[in-house]
């Protein structure tokens, strides 16, 4: 199988598994799924693979990787999951809308929504292009770019299943709406896209979680994309969790537009994974908009996980403010681009930015690029970036105490991740994470 | 308890301490004087194990044990405590999580069973009151925004909490006015017994007024040149350290 595998071009391995996915899902006659699909397709093929000289994706050579990886793949077999299985996956203590993906398929019985349907709608995505015609034609991929990125636009072309989320104008939805992507490559390679759509209605609240996890020896590739229309003052808390194996590839985008007064909080965290390359881009096309990105990325082996941010503020008024962390150990590497452009007319802008790195092992690396672009003349923009190591006079204290230099590096580091984690409000879920965190960093 | 043999050190190439010799015996109070620069902090630093300071020669004991050989945390759980001249902030570690560790962690190195929360927090209470200390400041993380004065008595805090054989109090004065100063000296002189000693690091006579020294000791340029009792710090605040030095370095000529 690897023989094949190393013969085979990543482009024939895409056009072939292209070729088979429309015969599969020609048949089920989804107009608008299907003419984006091939419109995506020839927007990658024009695009290409991002190449050596990339500047999108210079720290990451992710074509090596699919190259390497992923030539000869087939599209992920379609498998079934005990409960047994997701138990240690999902939250506890938390009631919530649950959504269970399995390779990229939406799987029934696993999922379970509780939010009565006059507030949130919640169906696959299939299913919105026919019963919610009216709003899939008008927002289904219309904000991430299939003409700018080859990766956008081979989600958009092998687009097959995903969620499609509603939330009606003026509720707070009080419980949180939870997607759990499971990847199993105990059978096979895996390679799934999986895609949402999620419109937030007027004056609305709610929480959503994407948590990333995966099982088996394969190695998997996940090419997700999610767009987030927020509609006027709304407020949408968004948790992306990343807890995947050390044969886990993913490439992610979140493509977020917001409306006048509306706030967006995103929080990216990323526990493990291969390669991770995750692309959080908002733009803000109204005033008095409010965004706040958080991050955090603990890092060992040889993983590799690079955020690339962008906002893009559009119009006056707007405050954004992002702070990401990272700790790397080991041979890892970490990158961080976070781009600010402000445009002419957004005067009276405020966007912050911090990226504030801890490296505990000399051979980890750290490449951080802040990105700001502004046009307009009255705005108040900062950025800063550290990558440094634990502070020796800290770590002395606490030794100076009693406490072992390992605990005592474990609480620095706790209390160095502290500022993103305190931004979740889910209480189960940021208790869970700290207690991986804790886990890990005793270790 | 602490036997101090021709200790020398240095830091950055450079010598600072050029040969100390000094014993100290439970339920004692020694002075430690000198000008700035003398190498007092220095002294307190080797001690207490910051790996910044190169130990060339010289030996140290402390209850039976070469102290030079432990990490600052074996120095630490074997009794030693090093109140500091400059407390630092850790933002994010929780003052009470941070004592509670290392109480637990001093108490597994004797083979103690930890504290549960309740015995903790009842002893914490109880010291606490010891160095007037409010519960505000220890609900905040570790130093983090407090006054100078706050950090001094926070010290002293923690070594309420830690119960430590020797104390070493680096400038515990330092910046403390004079309510502060007679809490802090407080806190000290009821820690005090006869099983454990004190060794008070300081520029001024002032501490001494309320922390009442069996013996002090002037160091100038790394070395103890005279040794007293408490009549000594009297001197040296009338005088100052101008004849102490020619002194020496007439005795040197
Ligand atoms: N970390 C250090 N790096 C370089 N020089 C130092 C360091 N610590 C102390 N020194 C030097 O050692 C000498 C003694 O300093 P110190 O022990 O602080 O004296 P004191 O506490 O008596 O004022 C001074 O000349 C000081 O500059």
């Amino acid at each position: 199988m690897s023989q094949i595998a190393d013969k085979a071009d990543i482009k024939d391995t895409l056009l072939a598994n292209f070729e088979a996915l429309k015969r599969e899902v020609e048949a089920k006659n989804n107009a608008v799924l299907n003419e984006n699909r091939n419109a995506a397709f020839a927007a990658f093929e024009k695009l290409g693979l991002p190449g050596a000289k990339s500047e999108y994706y210079k720290y990451t050579d992710i074509t090596k990787v699919l190259k390497k990886q992923f030539a000869g793949h087939s599209l992920a077999p379609q498998v079934k999951i005990s409960s047994s299985a997701l138990g240690s996956i999902m939250l506890e203590d938390l009631e919530a809308n649950v959504l269970v993906f399995v390779n990229g398929r939406y799987s029934k019985e696993h999922s379970n929504i509780i939010s009565p349907a006059n507030e949130l709608v919640v169906t696959e995505l299939s299913e919105a292009a026919v019963a919610h015609k009216e709003d899939f034609e008008k927002h289904f991929a219309k904000y991430a770019n299939v003409s700018e990125d080859a990766f956008t636009a081979l989600n958009t072309a092998f687009t097959q299943e995903g969620a499609f989320i509603k939330v009606a104008e003026n509720k707070i939805i009080e419980k949180p709406i939870i997607f759990y992507f499971i990847t199993d490559s105990s059978s096979s390679q895996t390679v799934s896209y999986p895609r949402n759509l999620f419109l937030i209605g007027e004056n609305s609240q709610v929480n959503f979680v994407e948590s990333y996890q995966s099982i088996g020896e394969e190695r998997n590739l996940t090419n997700s994309v999610t767009e987030i229309v927020v509609g006027e003052n709304a407020y949408v808390n968004y948790h992306k969790i990343q807890a995947d194996g050390e044969n886990a590839y993913h490439i992610g985008t979140t493509q977020v537009y917001q409306t006048a007064k509306s706030t967006f909080n995103a929080i990216t965290i990323t526990l493990s994974g291969a390669v991770v390359r995750n692309n959080l881009n908002i733009v803000l096309d109204a005033e008095n908009c409010e965004s706040h990105m958080y991050g955090l990325y603990l890092l060992k082996d040889q993983q590799h996980v690079d955020n690339h941010t962008m906002v893009d503020h559009k119009k006056p008024n707007c405050f954004s403010n992002e702070l990401y962390k990272g700790v790397m150990d080991d041979k890892s590497t970490g990158v961080f681009n976070g781009r600010i452009f402000v445009r002419q007319d957004a005067q009276k802008t405020n966007a912050f930015q911090s990226n504030k790195n801890i490296i505990i092992s000399d051979k980890a690396n750290m490449y951080t690029k802040p990105q700001l672009e502004i046009w307009a003349d009255d705005v108040k923009c900062s950025h800063g970036c550290t990558t440094g190591q634990l502070d020796e006079e800290q770590l002395f204290y606490l030794r100076a105490r009693g406490i072992d230099k390992k605990s005592a590096k474990a609480m620095l580091l706790q209390a160095f991740a502290k500022d993103v984690l305190e931004n979740i409000k889910i209480e189960p879920l940021k208790k869970k994470l700290e207690e991986i965190l804790e886990a890990r960093l005793h270790v | 308890m602490l036997s101090i043999k021709n200790l020398q050190a240095s830091v950055e190439g450079k010598q600072i301490l050029k040969g100390i010799n000094l014993e100290v015996k439970a339920g004692e109070v020694h002075a430690i004087m000198g000008p700035n620069g003398s190498g007092k902090s220095t002294l307190a630093s080797v001690l207490a194990g910051r790996e910044e300071y190169d130990v060339n020669e010289g030996n140290v004991e402390f209850l039976g044990k070469d102290l030079l050989e432990l990490s600052p945390e074996d120095r630490a759980r074997e009794g030693l405590f090093l109140a500091f001249q400059y407390p630092i902030e850790i933002p994010g570690v929780s003052s009470t999580n941070f004592l509670k560790t290392a109480l637990n962690q001093i108490r597994e190195y004797h083979g103690e069973e930890p504290l549960n929360a309740v015995e903790f927090l009842s002893t914490m209470k109880e010291k606490m009151k010891l160095v007037e200390i409010d519960q505000s400041l220890l609900n905040r993380s570790l130093n983090e925004g407090f006054s100078g004065g706050e950090k001094k008595r926070n010290e002293i805090f923690q070594m309420a909490m830690l119960e430590p054989k020797l104390a070493i109090l680096d400038e515990t004065d330092s910046g403390l006015d004079i309510d502060a100063l007679r809490v802090v000296a407080n806190g000290v002189n009821t820690l005090k017994s006869p099983e454990n000693a004190t060794i008070v690091v300081t520029h001024y006579q002032r501490l001494l007024d309320y922390i009442v020294p069996d013996f002090v000791h002037v160091l100038y340029k790394g070395k103890i040149v005279k040794s007293g009792t408490k009549e000594l710090a009297l001197e040296l605040e009338e005088r100052g350290y101008d004849w102490i030095i020619k002194e020496v370095e007439e005795s040197a000529v």
